[in-house]
């Protein structure tokens, strides 16, 4: 019953998820951007836009200019959560990868650099009058979730351990859906039902910074509108007007 | 040892900081409204004349309707996650403490709307995510705030995701004008350059009269006819310039200083009267049909006089439209010169003939002045000049160091592409939101005390016609002079060495003497080029 329920609901949200941010990144990806808006100086080539977008996906490099301390803690909370997503891969791959093998200690130090880069961010929420003025209660609850995610995932490190070999042997079996039993440990199923909170939410929320960073014309466009005429489908019409 | 001179000079920290964190004071700008357009100026746009009755259900459209016609609205709405890097940097939040002028905040008053009607989020659980009804409050929140965003875009220099809040106080400017509650300073300017060609209503006889006067004045004080056609069929360039070039002060001083230029590099240039208007007032509205209109009106007026290079005078926005959008908008410019920049910024175009040695300055006649650039934003952030990324810093400083001896840098992160607005930016040149005005100043004006009194600094430069303005009007309620603001031009223009007339019987031997002179002020300016490159 309960591994039927667990079965049902990671089905559901990967459907969620993947389906939400297919429709997301597919209305990004068609809206079309009609102005050349890159925020300058910009890079000149496509090459240079790359190494732009880059610099901004993995070093966070508009952040570090803007504030040390937001940097600091969400520059650690993604990094970190990279890494403890890596170590989880052994969950879904078998035989595991020898990188992945190789990740596996350092995982676990991310995952408490994971809570502490959270607290960072959660506690500015709190004591900076700026930050707290445009906090929603939804942004609030958002660091809460992926917080009860990072402890309980450390609970089943340190505390209370659950038999992972049977975690495996759930996702494995779910992945070729042939369901195995989930053991019914509390810390786990916490964990599980959070990290599926998170995937349904995701498209629907400011998660979707992730795809979002990708289609931001500010950052993605080439700063070179004299030497290519640039024109969206709905602009063009209207040069196809006649008496214009 | 502190002795009479270090006690008289204050020190560099009691200063006060262009960057300084004001006091969060909730509400404390939404008095700031522009004047409302009479409802003959929207007409004259296409807008409905006032508020309409289902001014909700038409909002609430065209919001949708952008959402699918900009990339930028629709990311940007989505992509904030609240962190809190942009809270301070607006000009108009460090200088008024309103929490709404902060960046995020801003963009939350058009959010939260998109949130409620857009997302299911908003839809089911509006309280928990921040979404709210159009109410007619927001509707006056939105007028009110987004007339407090000059589009200057220093927020999205600092957004990790580069959410550009111009974008968004664009649409909401859009949907505002949509439903009938245009602003008057701006849709009266486009009516005119409509219909007359300028945002002044500058008609052709009174332009001439203008360009008349200015070349007589230059012959009196120089003694050289230089010229300022106006319709000149088969000149090779057209100037397009601010229409304040033609009237207010320092921006008359630039023109001369472009015209001088012209003549020296003997080329063949005119005005239009058509279209006699760099400005366009449309980006700051928003409407991508209106700013097509007005970049039409150009495009038209060089096929009439069939120029073969566009040139522009020194305006900010303008330079924005020019650079980045022309080209969208009414290209192709097959019919122009490829050789060159299309268009080209009159920045460009002198920094060009003086590393070519073409243009004899005597930097003397700029000793009375030690200057400092402000970075305009829309140049800065928006658009660039010459080959390289940042070639919209380092060419107007070049030409400033070509033509003076006595340049300082304000404080860094002030400048280049962390500059502050003037303040009066974006449509918000108008006099009856002065206070915001004066207040979005303050942090630029903070940068300049700094050099002024540590450095000596007496002028300031900039290229661009509304900080020009701007400033002149904003400068002494922060104890400097109207007048130390200048056009970069208007330095060009003391220092630039013209050719006697021809008539005269120039000598021989006079041409020869120019050519090292004319070297070696080319070596110089490279250097300034160089030690620019070297000091960022």
């Amino acid at each position: 019953m309960l591994t039927t329920a667990y079965a049902l609901l990671f089905y559901f949200a990967t459907i969620v998820l993947v389906a939400g941010l297919a429709w997301r990144i597919y209305e990004y990806a068609t809206v079309p951007a009609p102005l050349k808006i890159p925020t300058t100086p910009a890079p000149t080539t496509r090459r240079g836009v790359i190494f732009r977008m880059g610099r901004e996906v993995v070093l966070f490099e508009s952040l570090f200019k803007s504030n040390k301390w937001i940097w600091l803690f969400g520059w650690l909370f993604h990094v970190a959560l990279a890494v403890v997503i890596l170590r989880h891969l052994r969950y879904f791959i078998e035989p595991v990868w020898s990188w992945v093998v190789f990740v596996q200690p350092f995982g676990v130090y991310a995952g408490f650099a994971m809570v502490v880069g959270l607290l960072g961010l959660w506690a500015r929420r709190f004591l900076v009058p700026r930050v707290r003025y445009i906090s929603a209660p939804s942004d609030h609850l958002m660091l809460a979730l992926i917080v009860a995610i990072g402890l309980s995932g450390l609970g089943m490190k340190f505390i209370a351990r659950t038999d992972i070999v049977a975690v495996k042997a759930f996702f494995l079996g779910l992945m070729r859906f042939d369901v195995q039993p989930l053991p019914a440990d509390p810390a786990l199923l916490v964990h599980l039902t959070l990290v599926a909170l998170l995937m349904i939410i995701f498209p629907f929320s400011k998660l979707l910074h992730a795809p979002g960073v990708f289609f931001s014309p500010s950052r993605n466009q080439v700063d070179n509108p004299r030497e290519r005429r640039h024109l969206a489908a709905w602009a063009a019409r209207m040069d196809r007007q006649p008496g214009e | 040892m502190a002795d009479a001179d270090t006690i008289d000079r204050p020190e560099a920290t009691d200063l006060p900081d262009p960057l300084e964190m004001p006091k969060l004071c909730p509400g404390a700008m939404a008095g700031s409204t522009p004047y409302p357009a009479k409802p003959d100026h929207n007409k004259a746009l296409g807008f409905p004349g006032e508020l309409v009755d289902d001014w909700h259900d038409r909002a609430i459209d065209k919001m949708g309707e952008l959402l699918g016609k900009y990339r930028s609205f629709r990311v940007y709405l989505d992509s904030c996650v609240k962190c809190g890097a942009c809270t301070d940097k607006c000009h108009y939040f460090l200088g008024s403490g309103d929490p709404k002028n902060m960046p995020v905040a801003r963009q939350d008053l058009l959010r939260k709307v998109y949130r409620r009607h857009f997302t299911l989020a908003g839809k089911y659980f509006p309280k928990l995510v921040g979404a709210a009804d159009l109410t007619e409050d927001v509707l006056d929140d939105w007028y009110s705030y987004f007339h407090q965003c000059s589009q200057c875009r220093r927020c999205s220099v600092f957004c990790p995701y580069g959410i550009d809040t111009a974008e968004i106080s664009m649409a909401a400017r859009e949907i505002l004008d949509t439903v009938g509650k245009g602003q008057k300073y701006c849709n009266e300017i486009l009516g005119k350059v409509h219909k007359i060609g300028n945002n002044l209503g500058l008609p052709e006889p009174a332009l001439e009269a203008t360009l008349e006067d200015l070349e007589e004045d230059i012959e009196e004080e120089t003694g050289v006819p230089v010229k300022l056609p106006l319709n000149v069929e088969g000149a090779d360039i057209l100037l397009i310039t601010p229409s304040a070039d033609f009237f207010a002060e320092p921006h008359i001083d630039g023109l001369i200083g472009y015209a001088k230029v012209f003549h020296q590099a003997g080329v063949s240039w005119t005005l239009s009267s058509y279209a006699s208007e760099a400005a366009n007032f449309a980006m700051f509205i928003g409407s991508y049909d209106q700013m097509r209109e007005v970049a039409l009106r150009i495009r038209k007026a060089a096929l009439d006089l069939g120029v073969k290079r566009i040139v522009v005078g020194e305006c900010g926005h303008a330079w924005r439209v020019a650079y980045s959008f022309w080209n969208t908008l009414a290209g192709p410019f097959d019919f122009l010169d490829p050789n060159y920049p299309i268009p080209q910024h009159i920045c460009e175009f002198t920094y060009d003939l003086i590393q070519k040695g073409e243009l004899t300055f005597d930097k003397s006649k700029n000793d009375h002045m030690t200057l400092t650039f402000h970075d305009s934003c829309n140049v800065s952030r928006a658009s660039r000049m010459g080959d390289m990324p940042g070639g919209q810093f380092e060419i107007p400083r070049a030409i400033i160091k070509a033509v003076c001896n006595n340049y300082v840098d304000m404080a860094p992160d002030t400048i280049r592409e962390s500059t502050f607005c003037c303040g009066g930016g974006g449509g918000l040149l108008t006099d009856e939101i002065m206070d915001i005005r004066k207040k979005g100043a303050q942090p630029r004006m903070r940068a300049l005390r700094q050099v002024a009194d540590e450095n000596g600094v007496t002028h300031m430069a900039a290229i661009c016609a509304i900080c020009k303005t701007q400033f002149t009007k904003v400068m002494p309620e922060f104890g400097f002079d109207r007048e130390s603001i200048v056009s970069v031009h208007q330095l060009v223009s003391n220092a630039i060495v013209l050719d006697p007339p021809q008539d005269a019987g120039a000598p021989e031997e006079d041409d020869e003497d120019d050519v090292p002179a004319a070297v070696e002020m080319a070596q110089e300016s490279e250097e300034a080029v160089q030690a620019a490159a070297e000091e960022k």
